[in-house]
């Protein structure tokens, strides 16, 4: 089971610099992903999980946004302290990332099969009718017949630009992907298949996964582990068996309570009550604490460290110390 | 494309008519008198009334208008009551004056507007692109005739380089040229630089930013010809008004071009002169506007496939071969 890791976070801090506040997106993130592996990044909108994904490529929006501290380890090296040129040779190459909006994800003027090729001749050294020859092939592996290998974004549906995106994604043979979400903008008939299509692409070429979503059964299927992001920190991290029987944190507790069941007679949903704390003034403790139903007055003066409550199940709740140890 | 380049010519027809009935409408509740100013101010009020007979000028609205178009359909655009001498050969002695002048003013505006635009934007956030904006602004507000005797007054007067009235020579072009280009390239680089901001924010440059393209491929490449297609607009537009109304230049560096001979013309109450003026400048700029949609159905494939109307994807077939390739998975 010892495999090599892939991608190490330490300590990430990434801040957003606007007029006039400073958003603390993400605060002290850490992450392992072990080659072959998918990791599932969930939390609510807002909370830091495309911030995250997008510190890895280092394409966060210049100017505003800002890797204040941490590594970020991959295949040993730290790509926070890479020059640009360096990094364009990762992107797209070792490190690849499905978009959550194929419908926006694509160059409206250039040929979806130009687009791909694009990627494949930049990272390769060769010829440019063998690039359209395997940007054909990515194509036809995707589903897309190689005959609109010439046309353009608007002539395809969301699924299929999605499929694009993921051969573009895929055709360098990246180690890692980083989809961030990339089936939400879809119809559920499509999100499977756009799953299914992953999983066996992800066997095939053996990479590794980071997988952000909102959808707990997409992570209950296709990841290896989960961390549970919020408010920029990630609360609760461990194996999916152990996250799906064991979740500690109220927060998860939450995310599994507001799914709606089939087999109880409840009329109403259960959302989590409250919003996630302004990311430009974090309150001091914990983070959950306004939202949180198991909230005692400590909770609100410290921030809870991270408790190791079964090996490689780590939660951030001063509750778990007592509970499991 | 063909078809459509066809159907558009001969949308032409109605905005012709269109143009030509408000000219002669404006020309008729417009006080002044052709006749009295073809025979000056000594002339009896029976002369200028025979005169007024003999062009026609009081026959009704309609008859003129039918006479003003059938000549026209005759290749007749009328002879200047001044002059004496045909409207067309005129225009046509006077055209390439204002062509030059203007494919000059504009090839030197886009010259200088894009890279400067381009520049603010790629910069945004620093000095360069406060510095840009801070100067595009001065020069787009600053009057056009002030600009040229500042010019004359420098280039002209005190240093004696450039000739300011001769455009006999090559030299005298600088001037009248730099003139039409300040403001022109301002407003090029203020629109290149907001619409260069516009694509740079969008997702699909993120995307190739994904792929690992580095930023030169990234903004030429990707960012630019997204970013151009409403620069080419304003452009075209701009290239299609100076055609009639660069005048302000041309009079103050006495080029013999369109807009001083139509502005001279309503100067004169010369009806022949205005009427078919204003239709041939008008028509210039319809083929222009044309022209730049040609091209914006080069650059943008979404707007291409309305003109192509049906393309030769066959749908079916294809669709079967797409679900049978998920079906293998």
């Amino acid at each position: 089971m010892a495999k090599e890791i892939l991608l190490a976070i330490r300590n990430l801090v990434v801040k957003y610099h606007t007029d006039d506040a400073v958003i603390h997106a993400v605060n002290n993130v850490n992450l392992a992903v072990k080659k072959g592996e998918t990791i599932g990044l969930v939390g609510e909108t807002g909370a830091g999980k495309t911030t995250i994904a997008r510190s890895i490529l280092r394409i966060l929006p210049p100017h505003t946004a800002k890797i204040v501290s941490g590594e970020i380890l991959f295949s040993g090296r730290d790509i926070t302290k890479l020059s640009e040129k360096e990094m364009c040779k990762i992107r797209g190459n070792k490190i690849a990332m499905i978009f959550q909006d194929p419908m926006t994800a694509l160059n409206p003027i250039e040929t979806v099969g130009f687009q791909i090729a694009e990627a494949i001749q930049l990272h390769n050294r060769i010829s440019r009718s063998e690039a359209e020859r395997r940007a054909c092939n990515m194509l036809e592996m995707v589903g897309i017949p190689m005959e609109r290998y010439s046309e353009y974004p608007h002539q395809f549906s969301g699924g299929m630009k999605q499929r694009v995106v993921i051969a573009m994604a895929l055709s360098c043979n990246p180690e890692l992907i980083l989809a961030d979400e990339p089936t939400t903008a879809l119809d559920v008939t499509i999100q499977a298949q756009v799953l299914a299509m992953m999983q066996s692409l992800k066997k095939r070429l053996g990479t590794s996964v980071v997988l952000i979503t909102h959808d707990l059964g997409v992570v209950a299927n296709t990841c290896n582990s989960v961390a549970v992001v919020y408010a920029g920190e990630i609360v609760e991290y461990g194996t999916v068996e152990h996250i799906f029987d064991f979740a500690s944190h109220p927060y998860t507790l939450g995310l599994f309570g507001s799914l709606p069941k089939l087999d109880s007679r409840e009329r109403r949903l259960k959302p989590i009550k409250g919003l996630m704390p302004d990311p430009t003034a974090l309150p001091q403790g914990c983070r959950f604490y306004d939202r949180c139903p198991e909230a005692v007055r400590k909770c609100s003066q410290t921030a809870p460290g991270e408790v190791e409550i079964a090996p490689g199940h780590l939660v951030k709740c001063i509750k778990a110390k007592g509970g499991a140890a | 494309m063909a078809r459509y380049i066809a159907k558009r010519v001969l949308m032409l027809i109605p905005v012709m008519l269109g143009i030509s009935l408000v000219v002669l409408i404006l020309i008729d509740i417009t006080p002044g008198d052709p006749a009295r100013m073809v025979l000056g101010a000594q002339a009896t009020q029976e002369q200028v009334d025979e005169l007024r007979e003999e062009l026609g000028l009081n026959d009704p609205l309609p008859v003129r208008y039918g006479r003003f178009l059938w000549s026209v359909l005759h290749g007749d655009f009328g002879t200047s009551l001044l002059t004496k001498r045909p409207v067309a050969d005129e225009m046509l002695e006077r055209f390439p004056y204002t062509l030059m002048l203007v494919t000059l003013g504009t090839l030197l505006s886009v010259l200088i507007g894009i890279p400067i635009g381009i520049f603010a934007a790629v910069n945004q956030h620093s000095w360069k692109d406060n510095a840009a904006i801070f100067l595009s602004l001065i020069a787009v507000s600053m009057p056009n005739f002030w600009f040229a005797l500042l010019l004359i007054r420098f280039f002209g007067v005190r240093l004696r380089w450039l000739p300011i009235s001769r455009v006999a020579v090559w030299q005298g072009w600088i001037l009248p040229c730099a003139t039409m280009a300040l403001g022109l390239a301002a407003l090029i680089a203020r629109q290149m630089r907001s619409d260069m901001l516009e694509v740079l924010r969008q997702d699909y440059i993120t995307t190739a930013r994904a792929k690992g393209l580095a930023d030169g491929r990234l903004i030429y490449r990707h960012a630019l010809k997204n970013a151009m297609i409403p620069v080419i607009m304003v452009i075209g537009g701009i290239f299609g008004t100076s055609l009639g109304g660069s005048l302000i230049t041309e009079v103050i560096f006495s080029i013999p071009g369109l807009g001083q001979y139509i502005m001279t013309g309503l100067y004169n109450r010369d009806y022949p002169v205005i009427q078919s003026g204003i239709l041939i400048v008008s028509a210039l700029f319809a083929v222009i506007i044309l022209i730049v949609d040609v091209i914006f159905a080069l650059v943008d494939p979404r707007i291409r496939l309305q003109y192509t109307g049906k393309a030769k994807r066959k749908a079916g077939k294809q669709v079967g071969k797409e679900t049978q390739a998920i079906e293998n998975f």
